[in-house]
């Protein structure tokens, strides 16, 4: 049966609150410039809360079960964060009020950045860009007014392997720069011999390179050292892709590996919620050379309103910022999460939980590995790459799109699906810390049975899901007509 | 575990990792416990004066709006908070649903045909736009007017998107002046309106000059003010954009908020975002998916509209229960509560020695103030004695706007409330 839309559960004169009535005098009014025709819907408070529950219901969160969304990081979020961010001394505080009356919000923001430059061995922190994306166009445009400051204004090549996030090319294009693909090697490594080579062809204009470490295939870029000495020698500043910092809390520092900028992935990494596509948060870190270009405001102590055993903390600007990137600090509702999370955790718990998004990985690749192909079959961080089915199960027609929706029939949500592009038919695979081996174990089962099941009957994988809130949908239909929002019908109902 | 992967210890696993980084010292506080945690950012939060403790009139692009109950009741269930973008639409329905009417409601709002699923803020969203007309425009065309009395800091964010793409901005005219420097080099001219004065007025004349000259119009707006103006597809705008906070998503110390974006349907392979499509099951039952993501960075890499990827899922959820909740009727009621109380206010202000309200224009919400004294003495005045948190210091964005206060008043400032305001004006003053 077709669901409703709210719109479509709309009768005249209904509203689920109330507001008070006017309690001063009515004023004029430009009659004019006024509008008397909105259609918004008009439903009783139980009727939307049923509506939505309802939608709640046909959605899978992490609290519904195993996600293991590859890049995405889906662990459980604790829900001590979304109490503490909900207290009125965060969610009813205005950004531009006196500094002197938000000193508990700027001391947590100051900490954070602390936080945040310790963890990743950097010299400053801006907590202003939203989600990874952002972060990565700031980086690239910090990396960029750092050239153009030195005088060197002809650099505007930024390199980038063919196993990178799309979001780094289309950041790097945003910044008016140009994207140059460097390939990977057999290992899933960047290929050094290719990087030399564009490092020499476009040494006089390189603005730095891109890397994700570990990179999209779950892989930890061996030569990474390598790498940024390369980099580093013709002129150009490494960007680190955080996406994936959820393997090395408290395992290594991108700041000691080499990285010159890198943006942490809040909602990733730090437990954030990701809210079915966001908020997120983005915050940048950078080493001492860049500190000067960070968005800001940043949070400062002030020393002359600070007393001995007293800091007064103040917003501030760095000297050569690229400016802002968002309106006000950022996305402080996520930081105090964040925060949160940090502070609960210490540098232990900071280290366990990379040790078991690692060993959880490793666990569930090695139970997949005989079943599925593993084109590289090495230690993994905290996620892994499979080849989609085995070869006779795409003979037959069967491919990762139908594993896919096949394990909603089993109860799990899919992993990532047909990237990194540089494996055919890729099932991205991300357990975090937070599943148990039970989980793993019959996540990996499902995933065993479908290929079971493929080999004996390959049409009702191509059926799959059965067991969904819906049959498969047209993605093509989609597109081709294109309804992007609701019309009223004409019947005038 | 460790067995079965053939390892003996957990630091095996990380041998890749040069040996002289790994396993650095952190040197961070040790864990808190759940409780620890809670006092600790119980006392943080204690710390920091609300806007509900004092009585609030700031605004300038935050604004305390009454939230019902409703909003933080649908949010806080895990199957939408929990879940991420809805790249498996079979499983991700609720999410996708919602959105589809939420950009239903933005449409509906605005008057424009497409809305996408959200941005990060009304700045980023604002900055998007001008990109798109950029795009529209197939780069050609690299002059860019903002209004100066566009936020100072969407303004900001517009300079910082596009440092790279050799543009150039021009942002000293306001309204019809803004106009007149338009020209056939222009990719668009940027308003806001109601302006960052709290002004409004009809925007045809703007309309008119940009299809003069074929520059698209970008109109940012206050979506509680669209719930009484006409909308801004009235006067031929191409893009409409603006924050989504007012819409249920509370003050929060400056996010996380909501950018909208909607524009005419013939941008619509050229805008920035995720959009939401109807179609069929195989079934054919319907159903919704992420659409039109050809634009889109995982598929176009470098020759995306945009980088944007994770947007703003969960306060777009936010603003159509907000939207919902209140209905055609219960969103006109907080617009019709905002505008006359702030009429009540500036009137009762004007009539103040010393003090007069700039009144050229209609205003909706917000008014400026020419004050007696420096801004930031008055607002330390009331701050003190009477716990009021007053306007906005305009003298800080604009140089010839010394000692003007940019005041706003919300139906969540009752009659007595504004009176205090008023009688404390007074008395810090004379």
């Amino acid at each position: 049966m077709t669901r409703p839309l709210i719109f479509e559960i709309s009768k005249p004169g209904r509203c689920a609150t109330s507001l008070p009535g006017l309690d001063v005098p009515r004023a004029d009014m430009p009659e004019e410039l006024l509008r008397d025709d909105l259609k918004l819907p008009e439903v009783s408070e139980g009727d939307l809360i049923r509506h939505y529950t309802h939608l709640s219901q046909i959605n899978y969160g992490v609290d519904s079960g195993f996600y293991p969304l590859g890049s995405c990081t889906m662990k459980h979020n604790p829900r001590i964060n979304e109490a503490v961010a909900r207290l009125p001394g965060f969610a009813h505080v205005h950004p531009y009020q006196d500094e002197e009356t938000v000193q508990g919000a700027l001391f947590l923001m100051y900490t954070l950045q602390e936080l945040l430059k310790e963890i990743g061995g950097f010299a400053g922190v801006s907590l202003q860009p939203a989600a990874g994306a952002h972060g990565e166009l700031t980086g690239v445009l910090i990396m960029r007014a750092y050239h153009i400051d030195r005088g060197d204004e002809e650099r505007n090549v930024v390199l980038i392997p063919d196993s990178a996030h799309g979001t780094n090319p289309a950041s790097t294009s945003m910044s008016g720069l140009e994207a140059v693909e460097i390939p990977s090697n057999e290992e899933g490594d960047v290929d050094l011999e290719a990087l030399r080579a564009a490092c020499e062809e476009h040494s006089d204009r390189l603005v730095g390179m891109m890397l994700t470490n570990p990179n999209t295939l779950g892989l930890f870029e061996k030569q990474v050292e390598e790498i940024c000495h390369v980099v580093h020698e013709h002129g150009g500043l490494m960007y680190g892709d955080g996406a994936n910092m959820n393997a090395l809390l408290g395992i290594a520092r991108p700041g000691d590996l080499g990285f010159d900028v890198l943006h942490y992935n809040l909602h990733k990494t730090f437990s954030t919620p990701h809210g079915g596509g966001g908020p997120g948060s983005g915050p940048v870190g950078v080493s001492e050379t860049l500190v000067d270009f960070l968005p800001g405001p940043l949070v400062d102590i002030d020393q002359e309103k600070s007393e001995d055993d007293l800091p007064f903390f103040s917003l501030v600007k760095p000297a050569k910022t690229i400016g802002q990137v968002k309106a006000f600090y950022g996305h402080f509702g996520v930081m105090v999460r964040a925060y949160t999370y940090i502070r609960m955790l210490g540098p232990k718990g900071l280290r366990r939980v990379a040790e078991h998004a690692v060993l959880n990985a490793n666990y569930l690749k090695q139970l997949l590995k005989d079943v599925y192909p593993l084109p590289h079959d090495r230690i993994c961080m905290h996620e892994f790459v499979l080849a989609g089915p085995p070869e006779d199960v795409q003979e037959d027609g069967v491919h990762t799109m139908d594993v896919a929706k096949r394990l909603m029939d089993y109860g799990f949500h899919p992993p990532t699906v047909y990237f990194p592009l540089i494996v055919e038919e890729a099932l991205m695979i991300e357990p975090t810390e937070t599943e148990s081996k039970d989980a793993l174990e019959a996540f990996a089962e499902a995933m065993k049975q479908i290929v079971d099941e493929a080999r004996e009957d390959p049409e009702t994988l191509h059926e799959a899901p059965m067991k969904a809130p819906t049959r498969r949908l047209d993605e093509v239909k989609a597109a081709r007509d294109l309804i992007l929002r609701w019309q009223p019908s004409d019947e005038g109902d | 575990m460790l067995e079965t992967i053939g390892v003996s210890s957990l630091e095996e696993l990380f041998e890749d990792i040069p040996a002289r980084a790994r396993f650095p010292d952190l040197e961070i506080p040790p864990a808190l416990s759940e409780m620890g945690a809670r006092w600790e950012l119980e006392s943080l939060a204690e710390a920091n004066l609300t806007a509900a403790e004092g009585s609030c009139f700031l605004g300038a692009g935050a604004y305390r709006h009454f939230v019902p109950a409703v909003v933080d009741a649908v949010i806080s269930r895990g199957e939408f908070f929990t879940a991420y973008t809805p790249y498996q639409p079979e499983v991700s329905q609720g999410t996708l649903q919602a959105i589809f009417e939420y950009q239903t409601m933005i449409c509906e709002l605005t008057g424009m045909d497409v809305s996408n699923a959200s941005h990060y803020d009304g700045a980023t969203s604002t900055a998007e736009a001008v990109i798109t007309a950029i795009n529209v425009h197939r780069m050609r065309r690299k002059k860019v007017i903002m209004d100066r009395f566009v936020h100072p800091e969407y303004r900001n964010v517009v300079r910082t998107y596009t440092q790279g793409m050799g543009l150039e901005i021009v942002e000293n005219g306001a309204g019809r002046l803004a106009a007149e420097l338009l020209d056939k080099e222009t990719a668009c001219l940027i308003v806001q309106y109601p302006d960052f004065l709290g002004q409004f007025e009809d925007l045809t004349p703007l309309g008119e000059a940009c299809q003069e000259v074929g520059a698209l119009l970008i109109v940012v707006t206050d979506p509680i003010a669209l719930a009484l103006l006409k909308p801004p597809s009235a006067f031929g705008a191409d893009i409409v954009t603006g924050d989504g906070q007012g819409l249920g998503l509370g003050l929060s110390f400056g996010g996380p908020y909501l950018g909208y974006f909607a524009a005419n349907k013939k941008h619509v392979r050229r805008i920035a975002g995720r959009l939401v499509g109807q179609t069929e099951d195989a079934e054919g039952e319907r159903g919704f998916v992420l659409t039109l993501s050809t634009r889109e960075q995982h598929i176009r890499r470098e020759r995306a509209t945009s980088n944007i990827c994770t947007n703003q899922g969960l306060m777009a959820l936010a603003t159509a229960v907000y939207m919902s909740a209140l209905g055609k009727c219960g969103m006109r009621q907080v617009a019709d509560l905002c505008y006359h109380k702030a009429h009540y206010a500036a009137d009762e202000i004007d009539a103040l020695d010393g003090f007069s309200v700039l009144k050229d224009k209609p205003f909706f919400k917000e008014f400026v103030v020419r004050c007696p004294k420096p801004v930031a003495e008055i607002n330390r005045s009331m701050l003190d004695q009477r716990a009021i948190i007053g306007g906005y210091d305009l003298g800080e964005a604009y140089a010839d706007m010394e000692d003007h206060m940019l005041l706003c008043v919300t139906e969540m400032n009752p009659r007595q409330e504004i009176d205090r305001l008023v009688q404390t004006l007074e008395e810090v003053t004379s």
